[in-house]
C-alpha cells in the first residue's frame, strides 16, 4: 500500500512539472505553440490516466492476491453437527482452493475429516470421511485433478481442543486441508 | 503433518510379573438393595513367605463388582476355618452369612507349583456344597482365584460366571498434537494390565476372535486407517486390508470363518464380509450413505449394522445371502452400535432418544417385545461390549472431561468403574470365554 501511494505521489508530481513547462511555454508568440502545448498537455494527460488505471488495476491485483493467500491460508472448515455437507459461506475460499490446485498441478494435498465426540466412534469415522469428500468433490468440480487429492478420516481420535462444550465440539467438526507428499 | 514420526512397538504376549502402572481400579457406583451376604475368609498358606496375591481378597472383590453379593469384612469373622473340620455354621448364622468359601495353600514339593485346597458351604442348609483341589505356578494365583470365583458364582446364581475373562481398551494419552494411543490386554477388572501395541497415530475397534487367540484392530499407523490381525501367544501381526479409503470395524463372525468390517473403497462406507479361509471379499450393504458397525447374529448368517440411509443413524440387519436390509429401530433419533446378547434376543446399543435430548446412553431392545430398557443416565456413552456370560456390559463415557470405562448388569441395577490415573480410556472390548 505504501509503495502504491509513494508511486501515486510520483506521479503526480510529474504531471505538474509538465504543466509548468507547458505554462511557460505559453510566452512564446508562435501561434503553434499553444496548439502543440495543448496537443501535448492532452497526450499527457491521457497518459496520466492510463498509468493510474494501470495502478487501480495493479492495486486491485494486489487485493486479488492478498484475498486468494487468505483464502489459502484458511486450511479448516467447520461443519454443523451430524452434517457431511460444507456451509455455504466456505464456496468462495474453496474455489480459491481448487483454482489454485489447477494451477499449480504437481501440488498435492490431504483432506483431513473430522467428527465432534458425540455418538459412535465408528460412525464418527464414516461422517469424517463423507466431510473430506464433500470438500474434495467440491475441488474437482471447480478445477483441481483428483489426483491431487487424497482423503483421510480421523473420527473423533483426533479432536482439534479437549472439552465437552458446544464451542469444543464445533472446533472439533472440520475438515484440514494439510500439504500431502 | 502426513508425515508424522510414528512409533509402533508389540510386545509379544507373556504372562510377566510386572503390572502396569496405569492399571484400572474398580469403584463400585451403584449396587443391588439385597446382596447376597457371603463370607470368604482368607486361605490358610503354609509357605512361611508372604505370597503376592490374596486369594480370598480377589474372591470377595470378584463377588462384590457384579454387585449382588456382599463380601463379609474380615474384621467380623469369628473364626478363621481353612477345611471343613474347622467350620462352625452357627458363627456365620449369626453374622446373617448365607455362603462361605474357605481354602488353604500348600507347596508343592520341589519346584514353584502351588496346591490350593477349597470348600464352599450353604449356611442355611448346614452343608459342603463342593471342595475341590487346583494346581497351578505361583504366579498363576490371581487365575485361581478367578476361576473359583467363577465356580461359586455359577453356584449361587445358576450362570457362568466371567471373572476369568479378559478385556481389551484403547488409551489416549498426551497433549493434543502429541498424542500416544495403546492397545491394552487386560483382567476383566482391569488388572494385570500390559500392552499389546503403541502407536503416535490413533488405533480404534479392538475384537477378539472367537477362541480368544487372535485380536483384530484399526490402527492408522501408515497414516491410513488400517485393519490388522494380531496372533496373542507369539504377537505376530499382518495387515488384513489396503483398499483406499476407510478400512475399520473388523468383527469374527461367531463361528470364527468370517470377518465382518466396513470400507469405502467405492465411494461410501459399506458392510463387507471376508472369508478368512479362501480370502473371498463379499459386499453386504450397498449404499452412497454410510453403512458401519457391523456386528454378528449369533447363527453367523446375519449382519446388524448402522446406517444413516434415512438421514440419520438407525440399526439394520442384512443377510449374508443377500436381500434388502431390514430396519430394527424406529423410535430414537439417534440408534447405533449394537449387538446382540448371549440370548440372541436382547440386542444393545447406542441410543440417544430425541434431537432435544442430547444424550448418548447404553440401551437394550428385546427384539420380541419391542420393549427398549436404557441403563445409563450419563452423556457420552457408546462402544458396549457384552461380557460372554451376558450378565454385564462394559462401555465407554466420560468423567470430569476424562474418558473412562464403566459396567453394567443387563438389568441396569448393578454399575461399576474402572478408573485410569491418567489420559482417556475407551472401546473396551470383553474377550469370549478363555477358559
Amino acid at each position: 500500500m505504501g509503495m502504491q501511494i509513494s508511486n501515486m505521489f510520483r506521479t503526480a508530481a510529474l504531471a505538474l512539472t509538465i504543466a509548468g513547462m507547458a505554462a511557460c511555454s505559453s510566452t512564446s508568440d508562435t501561434e503553434e505553440m499553444p496548439m502543440e502545448t495543448n496537443d501535448t498537455a492532452a497526450a499527457d494527460a491521457a497518459a496520466a490516466a492510463a498509468r493510474a488505471e494501470q495502478q487501480r488495476m495493479e492495486r486491485e491485483r494486489m487485493e486479488r492476491e492478498r484475498e486468494e493467500q487468505a483464502a489459502l491460508n484458511t486450511t479448516v472448515f467447520y461443519f454443523d453437527f451430524d452434517v457431511a455437507e460444507f456451509q455455504p459461506s466456505d464456496r468462495e475460499t474453496l474455489i480459491v482452493h481448487a483454482r489454485n490446485l489447477a494451477s499449480n498441478p504437481n501440488r498435492r494435498v490431504r483432506l483431513e475429516g473430522h467428527a465432534d465426540e458425540r455418538g459412535t466412534r465408528e460412525y464418527n469415522l464414516a461422517l469424517g470421511e463423507r466431510r473430506a469428500n464433500s470438500i474434495r468433490d467440491f475441488l474437482i468440480v471447480n478445477g483441481a485433478s483428483r489426483s491431487q487429492l487424497e482423503t483421510v478420516s480421523y473420527g473423533e481420535e483426533q479432536p482439534a481442543v479437549r472439552g465437552q462444550t458446544e464451542a469444543a465440539y464445533r472446533q472439533n467438526r472440520r475438515v484440514e486441508i494439510q500439504p500431502a507428499g | 503433518m502426513n508425515r508424522r514420526s510414528l512409533l509402533v512397538l508389540v510386545l509379544t504376549f507373556a504372562f510377566s510379573a510386572s503390572v502396569n502402572a496405569a492399571e484400572l481400579n474398580i469403584e463400585i457406583t451403584r449396587g443391588v438393595d439385597n446382596p447376597i451376604p457371603v463370607a470368604v475368609v482368607p486361605f490358610a498358606w503354609e509357605g512361611g513367605v508372604p505370597l503376592d496375591e490374596d486369594i480370598a481378597q480377589i474372591i470377595g472383590n470378584n463377588l462384590q463388582q457384579v454387585g449382588e453379593f456382599r463380601a463379609l469384612s474380615r474384621a467380623n469373622m469369628l473364626s478363621m476355618p481353612s477345611e471343613e473340620r474347622e467350620v462352625h455354621y452357627r458363627d456365620w448364622r449369626i453374622l446373617a452369612q448365607q455362603y462361605l468359601v474357605v481354602g488353604k495353600i500348600s507347596r508343592v514339593p520341589g519346584g514353584q507349583m502351588v496346591q490350593v485346597q477349597w470348600e464352599f458351604f450353604d449356611i442355611n442348609r448346614e452343608r459342603k456344597v463342593l471342595g475341590e483341589v487346583l494346581t497351578g505356578s505361583i504366579s498363576q494365583l490371581r487365575d485361581i482365584a478367578h476361576e473359583i470365583s467363577d465356580v461359586v458364582y455359577q453356584e449361587i446364581t445358576g450362570r457362568r460366571g466371567a471373572f476369568a475373562t479378559k478385556i481389551m481398551y484403547i488409551s489416549a494419552e498426551g497433549d493434543i498434537g502429541n498424542m500416544t494411543y495403546r492397545l491394552h490386554y487386560a483382567d476383566y477388572d482391569g488388572r494385570r494390565a500390559q500392552i499389546l501395541l503403541e502407536s503416535r497415530e490413533p488405533i480404534m475397534s479392538p475384537a477378539w476372535s472367537p477362541d480368544g487367540s487372535q485380536i483384530a484392530y484399526v490402527s492408522f499407523e501408515t497414516d491410513l486407517p488400517r485393519i490388522y490381525i494380531q496372533d496373542l501367544a507369539s504377537g505376530q501381526r499382518r495387515q488384513v486390508t489396503n483398499f483406499p479409503g476407510i478400512n475399520s470395524s473388523p468383527v469374527w463372525s461367531p463361528d470364527g470363518s468370517k470377518l465382518a468390517m466396513v470400507l469405502s473403497k467405492d465411494g461410501s462406507p459399506d458392510v463387507y464380509v471376508l472369508d478368512l479361509a479362501t480370502d473371498q471379499l463379499t459386499q453386504i450393504t450397498d449404499h452412497p450413505r454410510a453403512e458401519t458397525e457391523p456386528a454378528w447374529t449369533l447363527d453367523s448368517r446375519n449382519v446388524l449394522f448402522t446406517s444413516d440411509r434415512t438421514g440419520q443413524p438407525q440399526i439394520y440387519q442384512a443377510d449374508l445371502s443377500g436381500g434388502f436390509p431390514e430396519r430394527l429401530t424406529f423410535d430414537c433419533f439417534y440408534c447405533a452400535k449394537a449387538q446382540f446378547l448371549p440370548d440372541g434376543v436382547n440386542m444393545v446399543h447406542v441410543r440417544r432418544a430425541t434431537r432435544q435430548d442430547n444424550t448418548y446412553s447404553i440401551a437394550i431392545l428385546n427384539m420380541q417385545t419391542g420393549r427398549v430398557i436404557t441403563l445409563t443416565d450419563t452423556a457420552l456413552d457408546e462402544s458396549p461390549s457384552v461380557a460372554p456370560n451376558g450378565s454385564m456390559i462394559m462401555y465407554g463415557t466420560t468423567y470430569n472431561g476424562r474418558g473412562v470405562l464403566d459396567a453394567v448388569s443387563i438389568d441396569g441395577r448393578v454399575k461399576f468403574r474402572l478408573p485410569s490415573p491418567q489420559g482417556d480410556v475407551r472401546e473396551p472390548s470383553w474377550s469370549p470365554y478363555l477358559n
